[in-house]
């Protein structure tokens, strides 16, 4: 009966589908990204091939998950294994040629009795103002439009286009001109354009309403592979070494646009033989070992023994004591690790002012990794309660009762029949809860940032796990290197990976017990 | 205390049961009342336990209601009630609580709903269909939960980068872009959970429904589905909560103030000197911004309960 709306529906979805991969993959083809285009397709036709067709039914329910995972978790993993083995950082984000263009275009210089255009920001149309690529609307003092990005200088048609008085564009059909505010924000990446011309120069921005006309004094010799700089006497040479341009002169010199390379095993070397990196990527494994043991322990043997004290039949008002118990779990963990941080403060933090001490919590090695410990027992031990009240509860009562009656007293009983049920029950929830300890990124930032920094190497903090020290070399600091960063990261998957295997076959151990 | 009373519960199981089948009509027998006395110190203990569990929440109750508002005149007891934070919080404007609070449950909600539909989906595959790489299939998803997705954090930021660049609206500083970059680590080990509870639904009746001629596709939708309700509420309190509490990706991923996250925004008041300063408004806000959480876990406990011990042990 309901059939043909079943079957309706299905072709309805699967249409929708089509149609949708078919607009993003036209997205992609006009960003230029040609082999996105391929994937888009293959998806496309994979997705005909398992819900068009009667067979494959197990693939039918596993592709929608399969498809985001592949995507978004087991692409950007193979991303990052691939990624540590390239310099990617700052000073090497882009190819050889192109770090070639842009430090031809950085090097242009003003040509003597050129003319100045009036010059507009822009985005391309429906891009976001704070992030998209911005092109230059530019008027010559003739009237001439000319649209200028990192690829050249094109004409502009004069149709759709508005001009003020002075010739600035402030429409431009299929861009979003910035108003001044917007075009303020930018001027990092505004001093950073150089549009080149095809005479081998380019015109570059002079604040936010003029561009130049300049000439570049770097020159490139393709066959020599050697860049020259006319700018001083004598011109100075460049030429590669370690992924950027040094002056053969002078080896202290090079140009701040490296490229991006291949380097191997470099960065995993680096961990191991570079000294301060070494004794420091040491100390932070054995801190964040010990760090996810204690906390996994300690809110295991806290939960567990209220869920103990709980577990008796007489007791009233269980509901409520388990409902107020939960809540420190039920809030959510930002909101933990910064109250925390306020009641950890030396000065004004309750716990110091409470308990009449003057510890510096957040400012000591000690005192940071105590604080840690603290803040993720109260933050741990309601989900162990949770799961062992449960776990409790499914022991079965005749169990109890044959210990009992053979005459084991209340703490035999505890160690020997209900502990080991206890852990075949919640053994995989406790290397759960070890990994996830493992990269709590969220509660060591919140709290510390992986300080206090008081080492000899201030890139390593005293309470840092492996993955906030990853993130900072990634993401903060002048010069991030991604490189690094993502070589760190594998060294932590493979890190977390060898220590659950042992787990898991001990869990499995103890499930035949059962 | 407690070596006095341990050897007490010798059999306090014959004493429930025996009560239970007389139909526990005497709770003033002299029997129970001097078995009583061994429940006292366990109310002790648990008084001890809430206010261990409970001070600090009572901390950013009292900083929320303190009218100076600051870190320095914050107290543990509340020091007299003012609305005062509350409304400072909402009429500032560089600070969009109201926005923050609902990219939150935007992306939590619609997050948290994508992965009960993607992990239930597969974990009735991995549960009610035979095929081959089933097995490897369920060992490969609890490897992907040992590399999180914060892991490859610079992989990610350059995929979304690029993806940005083709879909605008998929990119990063985008709500859609960050619920996607969630969705990656949908299975993992919500599969597994879910995969345990579906396994206690007897197969017979998915065998009754396939002689009455039900297609998997019905048999999905109308019965297994409704019979897991259970775990399917825990997964998607669970993700929820994850999801409302992430701060690592959203806030690599979102930069506009007006597209930041509750934890990315309360962050960023608890920052050099605001620290101080704002702390009343930021206890205020976290106050508020913990409410449809705590509503959660307390409306659905018993469920979190039972899903989470039944999806583990089997």
């Amino acid at each position: 009966m309901t059939k043909p709306i079943a079957l309706a529906i299905k072709w309805v979805l699967i249409a929708a589908a089509m149609v949708g991969i078919l607009w993003i993959a036209t997205r992609l083809a006009a960003a230029g990204n040609t082999m996105a285009v391929v994937i888009a397709g293959l998806v496309g036709m994979g997705i005909l091939a398992v819900y068009a067709t009667r067979r494959a039914v197990p693939l039918k329910y596993l592709v929608p998950g399969l498809l985001f995972m592949t995507l978004f978790q087991v692409w950007p993993v193979l991303y990052t294994a691939n990624l540590s083995l390239t310099n990617y950082g700052d000073g090497h984000l882009y190819s050889k040629e192109d770090s070639v263009k842009d430090i031809i275009a950085q090097s242009v210089r003003e040509v003597p009795n050129t003319p100045r255009y009036k010059m507009s920001i822009a985005t391309a149309e429906g891009g976001d103002a704070t992030t998209a690529d911005l092109v230059l609307l530019l008027t010559k003092p003739d009237g001439t439009m000319y649209l200028g990005d990192k690829t050249g200088l094109k004409p502009l048609a004069a149709t759709g286009v508005e001009k003020t008085s002075i010739g600035k564009i402030t429409k431009a059909p299929g861009y979003t001109v910035l108003n001044a505010r917007q075009a303020n924000a930018r001027s990092k990446d505004l001093s950073a354009i150089a549009v080149p011309t095809s005479d081998g120069g380019g015109v570059k921005p002079v604040g936010l309403s003029e561009a130049f006309e300049g000439r570049a004094t770097v020159t490139f010799d393709a066959g020599a592979d050697k860049l020259t700089d006319t700018s001083t006497q004598p011109p100075s040479v460049y030429a590669p070494k370690d992924a950027r341009w040094v002056n053969v002169a002078d080896t202290t010199q090079s140009f701040p646009q490296g490229w991006k390379e291949n380097v191997g095993l470099a960065n995993y070397s680096r961990i191991l033989t570079d000294d301060t990196i070494r004794s420091g990527f040491l100390k932070i494994f054995i801190w964040n070992v010990v760090f996810a043991i204690v906390s996994v322990l300690s809110t295991f043997l806290l939960g567990m023994l209220i869920a103990l004290l709980f577990n008796d039949p007489k007791l009233r008002g269980k509901g409520i004591y388990r409902s107020l118990l939960i809540l420190p779990y039920a809030l959510p963990g930002f909101v933990t690790a910064l109250v925390w941080k306020g009641m950890f403060n030396q000065d004004y933090g309750i716990i110091n002012q409470t308990l009449g001490l003057g510890i510096d919590w957040l400012g000591t090695d000690l005192g940071a990794k105590a604080a840690i410990l603290i803040t993720n027992l109260w933050l741990g031990f309601p989900y162990m309660f949770i799961v062992c009240t449960g776990a409790l509860q499914s022991i079965p009562q005749d169990v109890r009762e044959a210990a009992t009656i053979d005459g084991a007293n209340a703490f035999r009983t505890l160690r020997s029949i209900i502990m080991p049920l206890l852990l075949v029950a919640v053994g995989p929830l406790l290397l759960a809860s070890f990994a996830f300890n493992f990269n709590n990124f969220g509660l060591i930032y919140l709290l510390t940032k992986g300080g206090p920094f008081n080492g000899q190497d201030t890139s390593i903090g005293s309470s840092d796990l492996l993955i906030t020290y990853a993130y900072r070399l990634a993401f903060s600091g002048s010069a991030p290197n991604y490189g690094f960063a993502a070589a760190v990261s594998v060294v932590i998957f493979l890190l977390v990976a060898l220590m659950s295997i042992p787990g898991f076959r001990r869990t499995k151990a103890l499930e035949e017990v059962n | 205390m407690s070596t006095v009373n341990a050897p007490v519960p010798a059999d306090p199981r014959m004493e429930t049961r025996v009560e239970q089948e007389t139909g526990r009509t005497s709770p003033a027998s002299p029997k129970r009342r001097g078995l009583g006395g061994s429940v006292w110190w366990r109310h002790a203990l648990g008084i001890l336990a809430l206010v261990w569990a409970l001070f600090p929440i009572l901390f950013i109750y009292s900083a929320a209601t303190n009218p100076s508002g600051t870190l320095n005149t914050a107290s543990l007891l509340p020091s007299g009630f003012s609305t005062k934070n509350f409304v400072d919080l909402f009429n500032d404007s560089s600070r969009p609580f109201w926005s923050w609070y609902k990219n939150s449950m935007t992306i939590s909600l619609v997050g948290a709903l994508g992965a009960v539909f993607l992990g239930g989906c597969a974990a009735f595959a991995f549960s009610r269909l035979r095929f081959k790489g089933r097995r490897g299939g369920m060992m490969a998803l609890l490897l992907t939960t040992f590399f999180p997705a914060l892991l490859a954090i610079v992989a990610m930021y350059i995929i979304f980068a690029s993806i940005g660049d083709a879909l605008p609206m998929f990119g990063l500083n985008t709500i859609t872009g960050l619920i996607l970059a969630y969705l990656g680590g949908a299975l993992g080990a919500n599969v597994w959970l879910l995969k345990g509870y579906f396994d206690t639904v007897p197969r017979e009746l998915d065998e009754a429904a396939i002689v009455d001629g039900a297609s998997h596709v019905r048999i999905f939708f109308t019965m297994t589905l409704r019979l897991v309700m259970p775990i399917l509420v825990t997964v998607f309190m669970l993700v929820f909560v994850g999801l409302y509490g992430e701060f690592m990706l959203a806030s690599v991923f979102l930069n506009d103030v007006e597209n930041q996250t509750l934890g990315v925004g309360l962050y960023g008041m608890t920052l050099g000197n605001d620290a101080n300063t704002l702390f009343g408004r930021f206890t205020a806000a976290a106050l508020l911004g913990s409410i449809p959480v705590i509503l959660l876990y307390l409306a659905f406990q018993k469920q979190l309960v039972g899903g989470l011990t039944t999806g583990s042990v089997k």
